[in-house]
């Protein structure tokens, strides 16, 4: 795999790393943080706050929906309670312990799914979350966090924590490319504009935020000056920035890791539906599953590059290739 | 029914099977520098006497056959030793099994089985398959077929509150045609799996849940063969046999790790060989059937 090699991004440490670690680092700052674990600690880093914590950490063994449950009961303790899993075992088995002890309840857990996405690879499409953000933005009050790379993940594992009330934040497995120093502020519900840009704007999460500057710069060689916004928090969606995108640019293309139904495409479309009419282009996983392979070849298999956003935007912008054909997720 | 020339009479020849099915899946995983050859050892003998020693019917020319017995994968990450079985059955090209989680290939990281023949369910997300397999057996059951219903289960696995649903379920349709197996290898992936979370005493639990419980070695070839061959038999209540293996069987850097750090993790091409050369030196168990 070799994201943001186009333009020489250098690779970082993955998010779930950054996570696990920042976790351990706000374990001495809450007293009340604790995690619970579904055997999976080394897999979604918590193991890290486990060495550092073992009386705040709880292994429950392979039980997602007990690990959530006990996670709330904690919270109803005065805990801030943080539990991780990969990203499908924990959204998709534990789906109704989420929706009754922690959406309804609106209890103060901390969800992470880790291995998020189709950049996993190998293990194929059993272990890879593509419906994360779907299931937990349909979740009322949940926060969803999608970081863009490491110091993104270890910012918003800071704030996911100082929050009262539900997260969901998905990580990944890979080694994702640097974009932000490591000191970045990002605030939950504020867009990032990472690149400036007039022609058209490509909003994009995860790993796709850097497949989204390759396209950029791409594309600035055929004269088309693209803004990359990160929508880092899927929801509640920064509908301001949507809608300058909307207006200043004209053109919206979204591109993330995930099923093109019920995540940033669909809740950004919703916006500019709503709110400043534009056309609209859709990179991500189109209503099929993934398959296993080596993480480029999959994420390349199933459109996830930056030719793939770089094609979207010429579409939209009337050059190259695609004319007048509807993408095919509609 | 299955073939003659898959039905191994002697022990030896089971033996050799096995091993061609255990040297498979770390060749299998070492090329793919991925996947879970550890479990896959450990479950060697289980799937080869299903497979090869005439416990399950099937017949290799016609993997749809409606009253071939069905074999569910629930640790599913066990993959490898399936496909290798397949293999060994005649039912997928032994070329084919380098291409094990390559783009592309039908062979993933974890059963479909909307892309493998005989691949009887799909699994990877833990905790399903018993259930899969009360379904199964219902079916049987309405279909008036004689068919049994296997199912694989790991002992982390047994950490689903699903598996014991399902085994409330089985007792309660008095399914004798299904047979669940754990694989009792001791560990799950953070480790020794009494320590992650206590799951016994097991036999007790599941004969509490109203079956029948077989406690074996899970590397004794009599002891395997005499569960699985008892297992068939319908005695009103459904069979599990909980078989007591190890983890990396045959493979002493596997064994010799008491973290567990090998779980997931493939050989490296060097130590393959050398597991490898371990596996084809041990020496052959004696006993006739
Ligand atoms: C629902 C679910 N949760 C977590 C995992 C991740 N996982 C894969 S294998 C494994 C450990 C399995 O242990 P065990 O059942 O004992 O199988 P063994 O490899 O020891 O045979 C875990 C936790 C999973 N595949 N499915
Ligand atoms: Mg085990």
């Amino acid at each position: 795999m070799n994201l943001g090699a186009a333009i020489g991004l250098p690779l970082g440490e993955p998010t779930r790393n950054a996570f696990g670690e920042a976790l351990r680092d706000l374990g001495a700052a809450y007293p009340n943080l604790v995690v619970v674990d579904g055997d999976v600690g080394n897999s979604t880093r918590t193991e890290v706050f486990a060495q550092a914590f073992p009386e705040r950490f709880f292994q429950v063994g392979i039980a997602e929906s007990n690990m959530v449950s006990v996670a709330a009961g904690l919270a109803a303790g005065g805990h801030i309670a943080v539990t991780a899993s990969f990203a499908a075992f924990l959204t998709c088995n534990a789906y109704d312990q989420i929706r009754m002890g922690v959406g309804f309840t609106g209890a103060n857990v901390k969800l992470v799914g880790s291995h998020a996405g189709i950049s996993i690879g190998d293990d194929g499409p059993s272990q890879m979350g593509i419906e994360d953000m779907a299931l937990m933005s349909s979740i009322p009050g949940m926060i969803v966090l999608c970081p863009a790379d490491a110091a993104a993940a270890r910012k918003l594992t800071a704030l996911m924590v100082a929050h009262d009330g539900p997260v969901y934040m998905r990580t990944g497995r890979p080694k994702v490319p640097t974009i932000y120093p490591a000191d970045v502020d990002l605030a939950i519900g504020r867009a990032q504009v990472v690149r400036a840009g007039t022609d058209a704007t490509v909003i994009a999460c995860g790993i796709m935020v850097s497949a989204a500057l390759e396209a950029a710069h791409a594309l600035a060689a055929e004269g088309i000056d693209v803004r990359v916004l990160d929508m880092h928090t899927v929801k509640p969606l920064d509908v301001a920035a949507v809608e300058a995108a909307a207006h200043e640019t004209g053109a919206i293309v979204t591109a993330e890791e995930h099923l093109l139904d019920g995540g940033l495409g669909s809740a950004v479309a919703r916006a500019v539906a709503r709110y400043a009419p534009c056309p609209m282009g859709f990179v991500g996983v189109d209503n099929t599953y993934a398959e296993s392979g080596k993480p480029g070849d999959v994420l390349a298999k199933y459109g996830l590059t930056w030719q793939a956003i770089a094609d979207e935007v010429r579409r939209l912008k009337g050059h190259g290739r695609g004319g007048t054909e509807p993408p095919r997720g509609l | 029914m299955a073939t003659p020339n898959h039905d191994h009479h002697s022990i030896a020849d089971l033996e050799a099977v096995r091993r061609r099915l255990a040297v498979a899946s770390i060749r299998m995983t070492t090329a793919a520098e991925s996947g879970h050859p550890s479990t896959c050892l450990s479950c060697s003998h289980i799937v080869t006497a299903l497979y090869f020693a005439g416990l399950m019917h099937y017949d290799p020319a016609r993997p749809d056959m409606p009253d071939r017995d069905r074999f569910v994968l629930s640790k599913g990450h066990a993959a490898p030793i399936l496909y290798a079985a397949l293999a060994e059955a005649g039912i997928l090209p032994w070329d084919e099994l380098m291409d094990l989680r390559t783009i592309g290939s039908r062979l993933e990281g974890h059963p479909n089985m909307r892309r493998v023949p005989m691949v009887e369910a799909s699994t990877g997300s833990l905790g399903q398959g018993l259930s899969i397999g009360v379904g199964m057996a219902l079916a049987g059951r309405l279909a008036a077929s004689d068919r049994r219903t296997f199912v694989l289960l790991g002992d982390g696995e047994l950490d689903e509150g699903q598996v014991w649903e399902a085994a409330m379920a089985g007792a309660k349709y008095a399914l004798d045609s299904l047979v669940a197996v754990v694989d009792r290898n001791g560990y799950q992936q953070m480790g020794d799996a009494d320590a992650v979370m206590p799951t016994g005493p097991l036999a007790a639990k599941w004969q509490a849940f109203g079956w029948r419980t077989l406690e074996v070695d899970g590397h004794d070839w009599p002891e395997v063969l005499g569960s699985l061959r008892a297992a068939r038999e319908r005695k009103g209540r459904p069979t599990v046999i909980v078989a007591r293996t190890r983890k990396g069987f045959g493979v002493s850097q596997i064994l010799a790790d008491p973290g567990n750090k090998f779980h997931g993790v493939p050989l490296k091409p060097a130590e393959a060989e050398i597991a490898i050369a371990e596996i084809d030196a041990a020496p052959y168990p004696t006993e006739a059937i």
